[in-house]
């Protein structure tokens, strides 16, 4: 992506204007980073229920007899884990065992997938798919510009979009997906998120994310639906600890020192993109762990902070944030899995200070997506 | 952006507030609103002697980090408690209960090199392009 490239935007630009949405160019696009301010956001989506527009998101289909053999060998998952209606968290990995991106695979059927991947990796996973596809009996189209995603995320998610959509929402499970109406429009409805609470991501057809938005909007009014935007994105997604590509995972980053050893399945029998040297990674030993740190004294850990040990650096902070459920600086961090006990004291560098934290369990905060 | 007539600015979007001999600092409505939400405010000790231009403190939001720097220079005369336990006071009120420092100006006559709040108004237009 050149840097020079002008900004796209999402059907969702006026409106999100029109709310009062601050926006800033993020991977390419015009995104609202926040409308009332990150920590009411936040706990909007924490205590009831918030809608995110995602549609910079990337969406790839994939069809063709033999889509689920292109799939094994490109994503390290196992698809034999997959039924219809079913979702998985994969990674694509190069065959050096960095990432090429993680992403989230909806099987339709055995033929027929699509996979919603990150906005910044759209072009660069398509590429990557595509040239695999060659060897397979498989087409692969990257549908993202006409596709729309909204996330809307809460305690309050089920009853509000129960409203707007005859597919019954208590029989969807987490991680399963219905075709469905939203609003009249017709939707794709995950059961699905980033936010580490109830909730559920919806796929639409470009032109209908403005009616669907409006639909929410009005229906989620004895709700108190509120928009929101990537900075409570990012403070959500941090206390539960998920990765972010290009914090925690990228292509020069070990997936098992992430903590994605679950998602990759180093003994499925047809070979992917990666499998030899993760593999090789996992025999010798992982020397590096993710763990979660909470400071224990006021400061916000940032990106590329060092991590102290003992007054000595031991590796550094992938991503922080000032956590708004827990009134206090969090920081995911890549250290020796020496250090990596829960309890064990590791501090940060914040500028020209030391703030003292501690490994922690995570999530920092716990999950609440539905069972 | 609200923008009080009877305050000088800095180009780093504080403000100086002159009372006689003492001088109030906090940050500009525009400032708070380029950072958002504000979790908390390091401030010097009260006694702390500054140069004008020099950082002071610092800043942070939930999104990002940000010197502080005094308009002017002197002794740390009051640091604002209560910022301690409610940061957010510089986004609710950036002229009023979200001050973050008085200072005992040494050079009283400094206050006069600083923007003029139109001159200010002017520089953040040309900030936001």
């Amino acid at each position: 992506m050149s840097s020079d490239a002008p900004l796209k935007t999402t059907p969702l630009f006026e409106a999100h204007r029109k709310l009062g949405g601050k926006m800033v160019p993020f991977a390419g696009w015009h995104m609202p980073i926040q409308y009332a301010g990150v920590i009411q956001e936040h706990r909007t989506v924490r205590e009831g229920v918030g809608v995110f527009d995602v549609s910079h998101m990337g969406e790839i289909e994939v069809r063709g007899l033999e889509a689920k053999a292109f799939l094994q060998a490109l994503l390290t998952n196992d698809m034999d884990r997959l039924d219809d209606g079913g979702i998985l968290y994969s990674l694509m990995c190069y065959e050096d065992g960095g990432v090429v991106d993680d992403l989230l695979v909806h099987r339709f059927e055995e033929e027929h997938y699509f996979l919603c991947v990150n906005a910044s990796n759209t072009d660069k996973d398509f590429e990557w798919a595509d040239r695999l596809a060659e060897e397979f009996d498989v087409q692969v189209d990257n549908i993202s510009d006409r596709t729309a995603q909204l996330a809307v995320q809460g305690p309050k998610a089920e009853p509000l979009l129960q409203k707007l959509t005859d597919v019954s929402l208590s029989d969807l499970s987490y991680y399963r997906f219905l075709q469905g109406q939203v609003g009249g429009r017709k939707a794709l409805i995950a059961r699905t998120g980033y936010t580490g609470e109830d909730g559920f991501e919806l796929y639409l057809d470009a032109d209908a994310a403005v009616p669907v938005f409006d639909a929410l909007f009005e229906a989620g009014r004895e709700f108190d639906l509120q928009p929101i935007g990537l900075g409570a994105r990012d403070t959500l997604r941090m206390e539960m600890g998920y990765a972010l590509y290009g914090q925690e995972i990228g292509a020069s980053q070990s997936p098992l020192e992430a903590g994605l050893g679950w998602v990759i399945k180093l003994n499925k029998v047809q070979p992917f993109s990666g499998q030899e040297s993760l593999k090789n990674q996992k025999d010798k030993g992982i020397s590096r762990k993710l763990v979660g740190v909470r400071l224990t004294q006021r400061g916000v850990p940032r990106s590329h902070y060092k991590v102290l040990h003992d007054g000595q650096p031991v590796g550094e902070v992938t991503s922080g944030t000032f956590s708004p459920s827990l009134n206090i600086g969090v920081a995911l961090c890549n250290v020796p899995t020496a250090m990596s006990k829960v309890g064990t004291q590791l501090d940060i560098e914040i500028r020209n200070s030391v703030g003292a934290g501690e490994v922690v369990v995570l999530p920092f905060v716990p999950s609440r997506v539905k069972k | 952006m609200e923008v009080p007539k009877d305050l000088r600015y800095t180009r780093e979007h504080e403000w100086l507030k002159v009372e006689g001999t003492k001088g109030v600092v906090g940050i500009t409505h525009f400032a708070q609103d380029q950072l958002g939400d504000v979790v908390f405010v390091e401030a010097p000790a009260p006694g702390t002697e500054l140069e004008q231009e020099n950082t002071f403190g610092v800043v942070e939001s939930v999104k990002t980090v940000s010197d502080l720097y005094a308009p002017v220079s002197g002794k740390v005369a009051a640091v604002n408690k209560d910022l301690e336990a409610n940061p957010e006071l510089v986004n609710k009120e950036p002229y009023g209960k979200g001050w973050m420092i008085e200072i005992e100006l040494s050079d009283p006559g400094q206050a006069e090199s600083l923007l003029s709040a139109d001159d200010y108004e002017a520089y953040i237009k040309e900030q936001q392009g």
